[in-house]
């Protein structure tokens, strides 16, 4: 069993690790059959999705419905298809190509669905899934106040059981409520009594509900979200979803489920982006040539693609991980599988984590540079990548921020430290015996993965040996050690799957893949040493000799980037985007 | 109603043609996908089945990755698939494909046999009409409408300035033209249980079939691709020198008028 956390102080074998190379028939068809969609269906009637116009999204959901695009998640009885979380995780990528549709879709299928299938009773499933998985409902997620965003615990909404005990009353608000719009049905969060945070599942209709007027956004124009007002809403007993006073089980790991689709929207559209930018390169012409043929457009080309492989080799490692450690083993003859879910889902913390900071940090580096290439015709609302600039905006916030997932993921690492899930103790004090096996200068991809694991644990150990129990309160500590272990299991994943693909006998993908990964690691180590200097500048004790250490460790060969960044856009400009085709 | 396919596999439409070493049609990395008209067809008998019952097979005959396409149908609806594989098979042409399609199909129970009108790679639109003449079936080419009633085909298809309708006695081959309908999206539950449903695999060798029977009739001699499109011209000046100008050019330079 792989251990969530584990790819800190272990290796593992290629042959370990989903890729997108062991995709099925099944599920590249899959992938095929949502580009597709999104392809023919969506991308045609963007004005008049951006425009909110309800009869286009409503439609356009129940066409969805058709193809069976809401119910991957879903059991068989209640209509869906129950899908494997790679085919669950593909359709979510390839939804991520359609804009604010990604995020209806999404509000729907994932959060807004998922407390209901994980967590409902067959009562409550048998009455709420089929309709949203044929599209007849729309579903939505409320858990923001506008006093508790990333402090989502001190929700103030308030829940009161009737004295019949037939009715909870609920009172209070909801803010920037995804679908709210268009919802019939809402995934409510408020606190029985004041203190017990507790999920309902609130109809539309519910007397002492109603909402807010559509807010004006920067992005996701299409994507409906207003306020919750909640006066006495009268919220049949039955609705209340899973137990009073474990409302944090349902909100937590559907936000841990949120933020591998969010990973996955992001890569669709980081690819769609990509493509848009790489088009336009191959087209436009200053200085009588395409400008794909300058350096300095060849380079972003070349960036933006190894980010989005990497975020790929990330996204489909961690969804193969879950699949196979925390879905394929669960007993599916029990009526709520919440807490074997939530239990073995919560082992993954610190890889959902880091996934939804690299896969949202790079659509926003691919966004960005994608207009840039455009120039000027980048700012122009005509050009599809001005849209899916300011679309990106949100994803570094929505499904915790960026800043409270960075949190997450050390404390995490502390947290199953001391509990013992995680042996860090052991290699720790090993430390030593770990240094001695790296020996700079490195000089490939392999090496610098060993030496980053390595500058990770002992950086680690410097700065809780100086903080202790009181780490929590040193954020930029914390979130230097969380870029050091995205960075890890980012190049990684990256290295894994070039190994797997050159293994399994896929040459000519598996070279690309290899000048990506090398490209990738060599400027990645960079990021590592200043992240880790940066800290034992604060904490080390003999600092000038530590960081010296560091910068001594993270030397390498002379690796000829510029190179190897040319030859990987001249990929992306011969595929007219990403250029390593997964299906 | 028991109802044959013919799909092939074909390049995708936005793919990159290049020629190989030896100046063959460069097939490595390219993407393969069912031909569009084909499509048609496969939607087509799923209508037919839908409304009159029965069974939709999926026939094709070509290489390793025809299973994809034919899984395509199967995920679309249609109930079996056969692949005829062309191991062994240096050249082909339209002959040979459809004398192998043809023998299939005198295995096989049907009462319709459909196709899209034409490929949109070699675009010979020959198969289906040679395996209805092989077969001894009427045909109807280009259709744009078809109902099917009292063992009978009427069926719509689009002439110079106008329609024809057309009446034949079943079983017949119905080739599809762009407009019959519009091809459905396979579903994900279509996609899961076609991974259930059969799928035969022959050779030609299990069709009886070898030498000189299957050899092409016809042999490409050269492949060639477009000569890249010159640079335009553009004429400065006053119009009327400019119109002059053009005048010149067109005759001296270009020499078409």
């Amino acid at each position: 069993m792989i251990k969530g956390g584990s790819f800190l102080i272990e290796d593992i074998e290629a042959s370990l690790i989903t890729t997108p190379e062991d995709f099925s028939d099944e599920q590249k068809m899959i992938f095929r059959t949502t580009v597709d969609f999104v392809e023919k269906e969506v991308l045609p009637r963007m004005d008049e999705i951006e425009s909110q116009d309800e009869a286009t999204i409503r439609s356009l959901m129940k066409a969805a419905a058709d193809v069976g695009l809401l119910g991957a998640d879903v059991e068989e009885e209640y209509g869906g298809t129950d899908l494997d979380k790679v085919s669950s995780m593909i359709i979510a990528e390839c939804m991520g190509r359609g804009g604010s549709f990604c995020i209806t879709h999404g509000g729907q299928t994932g959060i807004g669905t998922l407390p209901i299938v994980y967590f409902g009773n067959k009562k409550q499933k048998e009455k709420y899934l089929p309709d949203i998985v044929s599209g007849d409902k729309i579903s939505s997620y409320a858990l923001t106040e506008p006093e508790a965003g990333t402090d989502a615990m001190s929700i103030r909404t308030r829940a009161v059981l009737s004295k019949d005990g037939q009715y909870y009353l609920l009172n209070g608000s909801k803010q920037f409520i995804t679908n709210a719009g268009f919802a019939d049905v809402f995934v409510l969060f408020a606190k029985v009594d004041g203190d017990k945070f507790t999920a309902f599942i609130v109809d539309r209709d519910t007397e002492g509900f109603s909402m807010g007027a559509e807010e004006k956004k920067m992005g996701l124009k299409g994507s409906s979200t207003r306020a919750l007002t909640l006066e006495d809403a009268k919220v049949p007993a039955e609705n209340l979803l899973f137990e009073v006073g474990k409302g944090h089980l349902v909100a937590f790991n559907i936000l841990n489920m949120g933020r591998l689709k969010i990973a996955a929207n992001a890569l669709g559209a980081a690819k769609y982006a990509l493509e848009q930018a790489a088009n336009y390169a191959n087209n436009r012409k200053q200085f009588k040539q395409p400008i794909v043929n300058f350096g300095l457009i060849k380079e972003k080309l070349a960036n933006m693609a190894k980010k989005i492989f990497v975020t790929e080799s990330m996204l489909y490692r961690i969804s193969g991980l879950i699949e196979e450690e925390v879905f394929s083993k669960l007993d599916k003859s029990k009526e709520v599988l919440g807490y074997e879910i939530a239990e073995r889902l919560s082992d993954y913390v610190i890889e959902c984590s880091i996934l939804k900071i690299y896969a949202t940090e790079t659509l926003s580096y691919v966004v960005d540079e994608g207009v840039q290439i455009h120039g000027g015709y980048g700012y122009i609302a005509e050009y599809p990548i001005e849209r899916v600039y300011r679309d990106a905006r949100i994803f570094r916030i929505f499904e915790g921020t960026n800043e409270i997932n960075r949190i997450v993921i050390p404390t995490t690492i502390v947290r199953k430290a001391q509990k013992g899930e995680l042996p860090l103790g052991e290699k720790l004090d090993r430390i030593d015996e770990v240094w001695a096996g790296i020996a700079p200068p490195l000089t490939r991809a392999e090496e610098i993965v060993k030496m980053a694991k390595a500058l990770f644990l002992y950086v680690y150990k410097q700065a809780t040996a100086r903080y202790g129990q009181n780490i929590g309160r040193e954020q930029e500590v914390l979130g230097r050690l969380a870029d050091m272990a995205i960075e890890v299991y980012g190049m990684e994943s990256a290295l894994l799957r070039t190994q797997k693909a050159f293994n399994s006998g896929k040459k000519a993908e598996a070279e690309l893949m290899r000048k990506i990964t090398e490209a990738y690691a060599f400027e990645a180590v960079r990021a590592v040493e200043a992240k880790a200097a940066d800290v034992l500048a604060m904490v080390g004790e003999e600092k000038e000799k530590e960081v010296g250490r560091v910068r001594a460790l993270c030397t390498h060969v002379p690796v000829d980037v510029v190179a190897l960044n040319r030859e990987i856009a001249a990929e992306v400009a011969e595929a007219g985007g990403y250029p390593i085709k997964v299906a | 109603m028991k109802i044959v396919v013919l799909p092939k596999q074909t390049f995708d439409t936005e793919a990159k043609i290049t020629l190989d070493a030896a100046g063959k049609i460069n097939r490595e990395g390219v993407n393969l996908i069912m031909n569009p008209y084909d499509e048609f067809a496969v939607e087509e008998a799923l209508r037919l089945k839908e409304k009159h019952g029965g069974e939709v097979t999926v026939v094709s005959f070509g290489g390793p990755k025809v299973p994809d396409i034919l899984r395509q149908a199967l995920a679309m609806g249609a109930d079996k698939a056969v692949h005829v594989g062309d191991e062994g098979l240096e050249e082909i042409d339209e002959h040979t494909t459809a004398t192998i399609l043809a023998k299939l199909l005198r295995d096989l129970e049907y009462d319709l046999i459909l196709a899209g009108w034409r490929a949109i790679d070699d675009g010979s639109a020959q198969v289906a009409g040679r395996v209805a003449e092989i077969l001894g079936l009427p045909m109807v080419n280009m259709v744009i409408k078809l109902d099917i009633a009292e063992g009978k085909a009427v069926a719509s298809r689009e002439i110079e300035g106008g329609y024809e309708v057309v009446e034949v006695p079943l079983p017949a081959v119905i080739t599809a033209q762009k407009g019959l309908n519009e091809p459905r999206y396979p579903t994900m539950k279509g996609i899961m249980q076609a991974k259930k449903k059969p799928m035969q695999k022959l050779t030609i060798a299990d069709l009886g079939l070898g030498g000189e029977e299957v050899a092409p009739k016809v042999r490409a001699r050269r492949y060639y691709l477009p000569s890249p499109r010159s640079q335009g011209k553009i004429i400065t000046g006053e119009p009327a020198e400019a119109a002059a100008e053009l005048v010149r050019l067109l005759r001296e330079e270009a020499k078409v008028v």
